[in-house]
């Protein structure tokens, strides 16, 4: 394996650690949430810095090779995309990181009603994760398609949340708050599944060297 | 896209002498106002093209061609093309610089006189803007009447380039013209080819992918005498289609 090749690899599994460590974050900021685990939303924001100091250093590590190895054709595409994915990623951490602190806030107060859409989309924008960072890996096509088609689905769980709440709120202004916190929480789990999104995007791009941002699916609005 | 077309190989094969098949049936085109790369390992037969667009093989009998080049709407291998013509419509520059023995001012006005060019004050209006066509004129202009061999191997490079210039030329062929130079010059003659596409259509042959990636405006990889892959430069390097063109310019050949 030539230099160059190895620096890749070690890129590569810097990228994936990064990826595991979102995944993680996604995972532990909800079930702080459900299992009111005060500490366990605590770890979530502290190690948050954590994910961002490999962005830099993920940063760093592809303007150094782009500059000393003049990286062409499908390096160039996946130094570029690892790029793109690291800022991505570290945003889904904040977004973690945010989920958590509503968890701290929302822990304080009684339970408005018992999380079932919530976790369920924590389920779907946590797999997207895992899929989009295995399709970059593998350089599967298909995986990040699948990954951008179940989108919609997270969408659909935060308008269904959204609807409910505003009945609370409306039934209750005394929830209000509560109820606020809450639709933040699924707009913070429709953000990472928008990333992961994102992310499927650019990993089209590393496989077929085409970009495919900003373009409308059949049957699908514009963005 | 055909009209924009300066020169073609079509169905090209070529044989050295003794038989040995140089290339098998290449088609390339060069578009006008543009630079063409060809770029392949050692041996792919990309300084074999180059040396047929001006027909340079002619210059040991045995060599044969097939096929077609079309310039100007004709094909330039048939027999009554006249070759020493062709050579002043398509100049070439090689990879060692190569002044004739002679002044500055001599070496540009040769091939002048060659086209029946005498008069003192017109042969030098056409060497003083061959010169400057070849970003040489502030540094050569106070010693014109100095040997070549005086000037440094990046200007003796251009001083070659202003001499191809001077007659003219429709099409420049450049094989590998920066292998012998150090970065700076390296750097001038690369800024020079830019600006020269203006006015002519200008195929490089490099193993430096660096400056086709550069400098190139389309790219032809060869191998073992094919052309692989021809397309836009940015396309090339960023999202070839062929996989022995990934391996190539990636480095991961063989």
């Amino acid at each position: 394996m030539s230099i160059f090749d190895e620096e890749l690899m070690r890129l590569k599994e810097k990228v994936l650690l990064m990826g595991s460590m979102v995944e993680t974050a996604i995972k532990d900021s909800v079930r702080a949430l459900v299992d009111r685990d005060n500490q366990l939303a605590k770890n979530v924001i502290e190690n948050d810095h954590q994910i961002n100091t490999l962005d830099s250093e993920i940063d760093e590590e592809c303007i150094k090779l782009i500059a000393l190895m003049q990286p062409k054709a499908g390096d160039l595409r996946f130094i570029t995309t690892a790029m793109k994915i690291t800022t991505d990623l570290e945003r889904m951490g904040d977004m973690a990181a945010n989920i958590a602190e509503r968890a701290l806030e929302l822990n304080e107060e009684p339970i408005l009603k018992p999380y079932i859409d919530i976790p369920r989309m924590r389920e779907i924008a946590q797999a997207m994760t895992r899929d989009v960072l295995d399709a970059f890996v593998k350089g599967d096509k298909k995986l990040a398609m699948d990954v951008i088609m179940r989108d919609d689905e997270v969408d659909d769980l935060r308008n269904a949340i959204l609807k409910e709440l505003v009945f609370f709120m409306v039934q209750d202004p005394s929830t209000v708050t509560r109820a606020m916190k809450i639709i933040f929480v699924a707009q913070y789990l429709e953000r990472i599944a928008d990333h992961a999104t994102n992310i499927a995007e650019m990993v089209i791009y590393l496989v077929a060297g085409k970009l495919i941002r900003h373009m409308t699916l059949p049957g699908e609005g514009t963005k | 896209m055909a009209d924009t077309v300066e020169i073609q190989a079509k169905a090209l094969n070529f044989y050295y002498a003794g038989n040995v098949h140089s290339l098998k049936q290449v088609n390339v085109p060069a578009h006008k106002n543009a630079v063409t790369a060809l770029i392949g390992p050692s041996g792919c037969g990309k300084t074999t093209l180059l040396r047929c667009f001006n027909r340079m093989h002619d210059l040991y009998p045995k060599n044969r061609y097939e096929g077609e080049i079309i310039f100007e709407g004709r094909n330039i291998l048939a027999n009554d093309v006249d070759v020493i013509k062709l050579r002043s419509d398509i100049g070439m520059v090689f990879q060692k610089p190569t002044p004739f023995p002679m002044t500055i001012f001599d070496n540009i006005a040769y091939g002048l006189k060659l086209k029946g060019i005498t008069r003192r004050s017109d042969l030098s209006e056409r060497v003083e803007k061959a010169l400057k066509n070849a970003a040489l004129w502030d540094e050569a202009k106070d010693k014109l009447h100095v040997s070549a061999y005086d000037l440094s191997g990046g200007q003796q490079q251009r001083l070659v380039i202003a001499r191809a210039l001077a007659v003219e030329p429709h099409v420049l062929l450049f094989d590998e013209p920066s292998s012998a130079l150090d970065p700076i010059s390296t750097g001038k003659i690369e800024e020079l080819i830019v600006q020269l596409k203006h006015n002519v259509t200008i195929i490089i042959v490099t193993h430096n992918m660096q400056q086709a990636a550069r400098i190139s405006d389309w790219t032809g990889f060869m191998m073992l005498g094919e052309l692989i892959e021809f397309g836009r430069t940015d396309k090339m390097f960023t999202a070839p289609s062929e996989k022995l063109t990934e391996d190539y310019i990636t480095g991961r050949f063989g």
